[in-house]
């Protein structure tokens, strides 16, 4: 890359060494894109992550994983063997000028190293250690397995989420461990600012299994006050009307799917109301939704046929249109519909276009221009763009540990040939 | 109001010292406030009688009995926060709104986008009242572009950032995934956007006004796949449970009422190892499941066959002896099962309510070495600290609360 880090960062002042696998990566890149030093250490030959797909036109190539790319941008990286005396030795050099030390082995791997919090605070007390594991440091199960699914099933989303005749379903594309990442990320600014008033860095604890617990809204707040176990109800919401028939949240159009909730009493007279109005401009509205008294349908009393009638009259109303047509219509009323997006029209959507949402980067090595998408919020201040592309295999070996640890070439080439970096 | 609830709890936090103005309803708001209030930031809400936060008057309530101050929802994600009660259309009002945001480091606001603007209190406006002030503004679009006014919450958002159109089964609707499941995800970003902007502050003397909406921030989630797109021209479409490179990898029927066990099996090893919990030794020996690619080709046979073996046991037995075997499994968890699972302890917090009663709130994912989050006090009710706020927090004195409180400012 040939772009230069932009004059004024969030968090230029700080540096991370991120040992993580792919529960962990995006919690550092999320840091580097808020401007911190951000270096990535793999081990030598290349991290495993580097196998994961999807692939750069398909090639199963180190180089060319774009889950590699996406999750290590704006970082720089070195390689480096820690399991070895002289690997620990470096390793332990970086820890001296870090400020964050994110790692996601095994609970109690980087302490049977040798490299564990009490080791690495005693070199830097300032330091601020996050570790992000399936289940957590303690607990019964801290040596249990983890999944995507796994952790989506035991965090209790799955059991909100699918079609009730068949099996609960996860996210199609791996979320846990962005969740935690996520969690990872809050919890080490918040030692940040505890550190400007004590002078003394933390170790942190994240469970993906626990970040998933997250997402799941309301459920125990309706097992709390009840009882109730909130069941999966497809493309219905779920929670509603217990045991009986729910709101649908998603619809069929004639591409594809919508999103519009038919909500009873005030929330819904304004947006059923402009809706009908919208259907009867084509002639589609029936009798029944023209007479609906929308503030006095109530959705925990209504009879299931006048929701299923509602249902039907809408349903072909949104059949006959395209998911487009449907929400430039919806954002020229002020309907709270909106489209059901596929990847393909994220990247085409002229909002996020409007915005510059996008960000196209050079990888002259792969002779091609990737197109990104962009930071996760605006500033007025700073600039949280992309930098910099990820790092290819020990791409920053030499200015590291030669412009930075003061290793002479020639000891940087017997540490190569070692099979130390 | 009793002493004992405005007792100091924020003393010794990490972040003891900051204060939060909280203009913010529903669920992203809220979450981001509450993360900054458990780990002790001052965080005060300002809200209305006239137009409660929607969370208020959402079930589920205690005893099925509606009332501003008796949903569980609203209880689990505003612990330990302040309540103040204020009519943001008064005439009035803004000389209090003016000290409050004297007051504030931080201003969070997740209105539909412009709504600010509409009360005045707009960055700029609120950069005249105080220069280095924060503006956390979260939105479902963000606060530009064409479509940005439009109305809307998180569960529609998930259908537009490519969530939802990932979740379920190919030949059907796609499934909610949870109402609100892009909710969750921004308010994250948006803490640690406020925290760095917080020690941008601390180094340059600057505020900062924030834009993060949901749309954009939830493809930090989606990342590779957008990828796919943008390099390979391959859209991800949702597919169950199925994931490329796993087999078996689904969720199996287990005894019992709606009982499941999500299994997942990425290598030789791992498979080998279901095999022989299985107790099925030829199956560990049948080409058609030898090697990963074998497996994926006979994924809908292999998951009829785990499946058979599955649906007599208890899920909780499944997931144990698999696990005890080195195979990723685990039960599918309802709420029931959250609050009881051993491992989740440390994110779970019972606190007392005054209208509720006991009553969880949303605890957090992480620990930390030195003291931080931990329940304090629950949720407050509509208005709970509308005079300790005037009195204690700006120095009101009591002449002025009077005259204010009767021109009806506080409703």
């Amino acid at each position: 890359m040939t772009q230069e880090k932009k004059k004024d960062l969030l968090l230029q002042n700080y540096r991370v060494l991120d040992l993580t696998d792919e529960k962990g990566l995006l919690c550092a890149k999320i840091l580097a894109d808020l401007g911190a030093d951000v270096i990535k250490i793999e081990k030598p030959g290349g991290d495993d992550c580097r196998r994961f797909g999807p692939f750069f036109h398909g090639e199963t190539h180190p180089e060319k994983s774009l889950f590699w790319l996406a999750y290590n941008l704006n970082k720089r990286g070195i390689t480096l063997d820690i399991k070895c005396s002289e690997g620990k030795r470096l390793f332990n050099k970086l820890v001296e000028n870090a400020d964050f030390v994110i790692e996601s082995f095994d609970p109690g791997y980087m302490s049977r190293l040798g490299l564990g919090y009490k080791d690495l605070s005693s070199i830097n007390r300032r330091l601020i250690m996050t570790s992000i594991t399936p289940f957590g440091q303690d607990g019964p199960r801290r040596d249990w397995k983890g999944s995507d699914i796994v952790f989506m099933a035991t965090g209790g989303f799955m059991a909100l989420v699918g079609d009730d005749d068949r099996p609960p379903v996860r996210i199609s594309v791996d979320q846990a461990s962005l969740h935690g990442c996520a969690e990872a990320v809050v919890a080490s600014l918040i030692a940040l600012h505890d550190r400007h008033q004590s002078g003394e860095g933390q170790y942190i604890d994240v469970s993906i299994q626990a970040s998933v617990v997250t997402t799941t809204l309301s459920a125990i707040p309706f097992w709390d006050m009840g009882e109730v176990i909130l069941k999966r109800s497809g493309p219905y919401r779920a929670g509603l009307r217990e045991g009986s028939k729910t709101v649908p949240q998603q619809w069929a159009c004639k591409d594809g799917f919508v999103s519009y909730a038919i909500w009873g009493g005030q929330a819904g007279v304004k947006t059923n109301t402009a809706l009908v109005e919208w259907m009867d401009s084509y002639g589609m509205a029936t009798e029944l939704l023209l007479d609906m008294d929308w503030a006095a349908y109530d959705l925990k009393t209504a009879e299931d046929s006048l929701m299923n009638a509602i249902e039907e009259d809408i349903a072909r109303f949104f059949m006959s249109r395209t998911k487009e047509e449907l929400y430039q219509g919806a954002l020229e009323r002020r309907i709270q519909l909106y489209p059901i997006y596929t990847i393909e029209d994220i990247v085409k959507n002229p909002h996020l276009k409007a915005r510059n949402f996008w960000e196209k980067l050079e990888h002259p090595e792969l002779d091609a221009q990737i197109t990104y998408p962009g930071a996760f919020a605006k500033s007025s201040e700073v600039d949280l763009n992309i930098y910099r592309r990820a790092p290819l295999i020990g791409e920053h070996n030499h200015e590291i540990y030669v412009g930075e640890l003061g290793l002479r070439d020639d000891e940087l080439n017997i540490l190569r040939q070692a099979g130390i970096i | 109001m009793t002493d004992n609830k405005n007792r100091d709890i924020r003393k010794g936090r990490s972040l003891e010292g900051i204060n939060i103005l909280e203009m913010a309803w529903v669920i992203a708001g809220p979450i981001t406030g509450k993360y900054l209030v458990d780990n002790g930031a001052n965080v005060v809400r300002v809200e209305s009688t006239a137009r409660p936060d929607l969370l208020r008057v959402s079930e589920p309530y205690k005893d099925n009995r509606p009332g501003i101050n008796r949903s569980a929802m609203f209880t689990y994600y505003n612990a330990n926060k302040r309540s103040m009660a204020l009519n943001i259309k008064h005439p009035r009002a803004k000389e209090i709104i003016n000290r409050m945001v004297k007051w504030a480091d931080i201003i969070t606001e997740n209105f539909a986008p412009g709504k600010m603007e509409e009360f005045g209190l707009g960055y700029e406006e609120l950069k005249k009242i105080r220069p280095d002030i924060i503006m956390m503004r979260l939105s479902i679009q963000g606060q530009t572009g064409p479509h940005s006014g439009h109305p809307g919450y998180g569960v529609v958002a998930a259908g537009l950032a490519g969530i939802t159109g990932l979740t379920g089964w190919p030949d059907r609707i796609p499934s909610t995934p949870v109402a609100g499941y892009t909710d969750l995800i921004l308010p994250r970003l948006a803490v640690a956007m406020v925290l760095a902007a917080l020690d941008y502050r601390r180094r340059t003397g600057k505020g900062q006004c924030i834009d993060a909406a949901q749309f954009e921030g939830t493809q930090q989630f989606l990342i590779p796949s957008i990828l796919d797109y943008t390099v390979n021209g391959i859209t991800a479409e949702r597919q169950g449970n199925r994931c490329p490179y796993a087999a078996p990898h689904n969720a199996y029927q287990c005894s019992g009422e709606d009982r499941w066990c999500a299994i997942s099996v990425f290598t030789d090893d791992e498979w080998q190892s279901l095999c022989r919990v299985m107790g099925d030794r030829d199956l560990a020996f049948r080409p058609e499941f030898a090697t990963p690619l074998a497996r994926k080709q006979n994924e809908e046979e292999l998951d009829r066959i785990v499946n058979n073996w599955t649906v007599h046991q208890e899920a909780e037995q499944v997931a144990e002896k698999l696990q005890n075997a080195g195979v990723p499994a685990g039960v599918v968890q309802n709420a029931r099962d959250l609050l009881n699972d051993p491992q989740l302890n440390r994110v779970m917090w019972r606190l007392e309510h005054p209208e509720i009663g006991s009553v969880n709130e949303m605890g957090q994912a992480f620990v930390m070495s030195k003291p931080g989050g931990d329940p304090c006090t629950a949720a407050p009710c509509l208005g709970e600290h509308t005079e300790y706020v005037c009195r204690n927090l700006l120095g009101m004195s009591d002449e002025e609360f009077i005259d204010l409180f009767s021109a009806g400012v506080f409703e």
